[in-house]
């Protein structure tokens, strides 16, 4: 019950009419960061960021959470209609959604698309409410090894789930943290890995790492397939709305396992995008149609759909619970949090109740603006990508460059933005996944001093991280994660061999 | 990392999957030396205060080591990218660097006049040039670009930009 009366509370700090405006300007520039090509979620955060420093943090991480919901309602847009994932988490949407399109059936689609990840939000945000407080509560008894283990199991889960080779997973995460290391250390302030070059004292920060990775990156990219947009057209009025939503309770058990697969893969750092795909491929497997599924089943767009948005959402409740964000839009929330003064972690919740309430209070209202966003104002979304790339393409660049600068106003800034960028087109065509080389980036500092403290109250012995039963059983589930891929390849052999 | 231009075996379509595998790996390795370097310059052992500054990079950078020397072996004995995949065709490498480019001119662009006047042009560059627009329309997009950024950004939000070692728009008392 206490969580009912914090979310009332939490309610009457985010309904403010200024609160709303924000909302809904957070939603629009939110789906329209995840139509166009190279602004993402994470990217397109990154850059707003430095825009919301004035305004107090309350309605500042409102409207940038509501721009994380614009962008993960945005994605199937593209997905269906122009059959382009706008976002990597909407790439399973296109497999039935733009059948759907090519049969005329967009409207349908796109109803089904927004709803289900209207539901899959509204699961996550529920699950929030109620898990999150406790997970503080837990938390708040952790101490250095506790909180080493927590990094420790979020790595090795990101290397357990991840559908990348292994070691490459391995290698671009230790990037990350490498390049966090870069910079004075806040320990013995000496200056390392920056080989005289002292323009790189500041470090590496993770935004413009994610401007460049995610932004120019994605550029490149879409570059190379030589862009031609050729949508369809949809039309959605309210009668196809209500006449989907009818259809649409019959797939609840689609819909229910869908959100259960994103809320875990949310908060074990798997992310939305292996989410959409799990779940798209267990629905195929349990579907009586599975058979049909990839040739316009509705049913093939609620899973990937329910599911990447359930993990988007879920994905904050370990960043503002324990710190530790669950996807790379998460970093850069987080990252946004410490800028404006917040600690996140679970004396958040102790100290700062008006912020977390208000916040997971927004994330109810947010998502009920973005679902009215989307289904009234598709046509001009699908409008704005008919703007030919040659256009969009610079625009894009200039944005991100812009972006890159007002984060510490550094013209090197824009530089290592576009040296990310190049990095990030190698790193996505060898699958060299981004997502935890992001993490690592933004988490390497807490991460190295958790480690550090906790050798330093065992004067280097490395048995404390199973020194009771608490960082015993994280660390053993980390390690858990880590062999999981050998594990199921075994069971696969032991079973092929038994047949 | 354009170098991998210059690496293709024999894959006549473009840089091959193998090579760009191959170049990344080294160049991970080469940098996770690195770090294993200074972390050695700065102390990877236990000091009078305990960790000493070198001790948790030198891990980390063991391990970028040891990852990418499997991923190497990996590309190398064929167990992964087996074949001739193309990392990029060379037409779509043509394409890529010609937004890869001129983006880095842009960025040069920004340091010397400054992040208006560059995006104005860029912006206009790249239209005609590769939208093959008329000069009127790319310059209308391109300062019209710029205009509204210049608005928000010096008008609205008091945040200045950066405006180049050679400002132009001091002209204009900027």
């Amino acid at each position: 019950m206490e969580e009912i009366n914090a979310l009332f509370h939490g309610f009457s700090v985010a309904l403010t009419p200024f609160n709303l405006l924000l909302m809904f300007i957070g939603v629009t520039l939110g789906v329209l960061i995840g139509v166009l090509p190279g602004l993402g979620g994470a990217n397109g955060i990154a850059i707003l960021l430095p825009l919301t420093f004035t305004m107090p943090p309350t309605s500042a991480v409102i409207m940038l959470s509501c721009i994380y919901w614009g962008a993960l309602f945005g994605g199937a847009i593209t997905s269906i209609l122009f059959n382009i994932p706008g976002e990597p988490w909407s790439v399973a949407t296109t497999f039935d959604g733009y059948p759907m399109a090519q049969q005329g059936k967009a409207g349908e689609a796109l109803t089904t698309a927004f709803t289900s990840s209207f539901v899959g939000a509204f699961f996550a945000i529920v699950m929030i409410t109620f898990l999150a407080p406790l997970v503080a509560k837990f938390a708040l008894q952790f101490g250095p090894p506790e909180f080493f283990a927590v990094f420790f199991l979020t790595f090795c889960s990101f290397i357990g789930m991840g559908k990348e080779p292994p070691f490459k997973i391995l290698v671009a995460m230790m990037l990350g943290f490498a390049l966090a290391a870069v910079g004075i250390d806040t320990v013995t302030g000496q200056l390392r890995l920056i080989f005289g070059w002292h323009e790189l004292m500041r470090g590496f920060d993770f935004l413009i790492a994610v401007i460049g990775l995610f932004g120019i990156g994605e550029i490149l990219l879409s570059m190379e397939e030589g862009l031609s947009f050729s949508g369809r057209t949809a039309k959605i009025n309210t009668r196809i709305v209500i006449e989907t939503w009818k259809k649409l309770p019959k797939y609840w058990m689609t819909s229910l396992r869908s959100c259960i697969i994103g809320c875990w893969m949310g908060i074990t750092p798997g992310g939305a995008t292996p989410a959409s795909f799990m779940s798209y491929g267990i629905a195929k497997r349990m579907s009586p149609d599975g058979a049909k599924f990839g040739t316009g089943m509705a049913e093939g767009v609620i899973a990937p759909e329910t599911a990447a948005h359930a993990a988007g959402t879920a994905a904050l409740l370990p960043m503002l619970s324990l710190g530790i964000p669950g996807s790379p839009t998460a970093a850069v929330l987080l990252g946004g949090l410490l800028i404006w003064g917040l600690q996140p972690g679970p004396l958040l919740f102790v100290e700062q109740k008006d912020f977390v309430w208000g916040l997971i209070a927004s994330m109810y209202l947010g998502n009920i603006a973005g679902l009215i966003i989307v289904l009234t104002c598709v046509p001009l979304f699908a409008a704005i990508l008919r703007v030919p790339f040659s256009i969009i393409a610079p625009v894009i660049v200039v944005i991100c460059a812009i972006g890159a600068y007002t984060v510490h106003n550094a013209m090197l800034d824009i530089w290592l933005m576009l040296l990310f960028g190049v990095m990030g087109y190698a790193f996505k065509k060898l699958s060299y996944p981004l997502a935890p080389l992001v993490l690592a980036l933004v988490l390497g500092d807490q991460a190295e001093g958790a480690f550090r403290q906790a050798m330093l109250m065992s004067q280097g012995d490395m048995r404390i991280f199973f020194s009771n039963w608490l960082v015993g059983s994280i660390m053993g589930l980390g390690l858990l994660m880590l062999v999981w891929p050998v594990m199921g390849k075994l069971m696969t052999q032991l079973r092929k061999s038994a047949a | 990392m354009t170098e991998k231009q210059g690496s293709d075996e024999g894959a006549s379509a473009g840089v091959s999957m193998r090579s760009a595998e191959v170049v990344v790996a080294l160049f991970m390795l080469a940098l996770g030396a690195l770090v294993i370097f200074d972390s050695v310059r700065l102390g990877w052992g236990w000091g009078a205060e305990g960790p000493e500054a070198g001790y948790f990079p030198f891990y980390i950078g063991a391990m970028i080591c040891v990852g990418s020397l499997v991923t190497l072996f990996q590309v190398l004995l064929g167990s992964q990218s087996k074949g001739h995949k193309v990392f990029v065709e060379w037409s779509a490498l043509r394409l890529v660097l010609q937004v890869l480019l001129p983006a880095a001119v842009y960025v040069l662009g920004i340091q010397l006049i400054g992040i208006y006047v560059a995006s104005a042009a860029y912006i206009a560059v790249f239209m005609v040039w590769l939208g093959k627009y008329g000069w009127t329309r790319g310059i209308i997009v391109g300062v019209g670009v710029s205009a509204v950024t210049f608005a928000m950004f010096e008008i609205w939000f008091q945040v200045p930009l950066f405006k180049g070692e050679f400002n132009p728009l001091s002209l204009i008392g900027y």
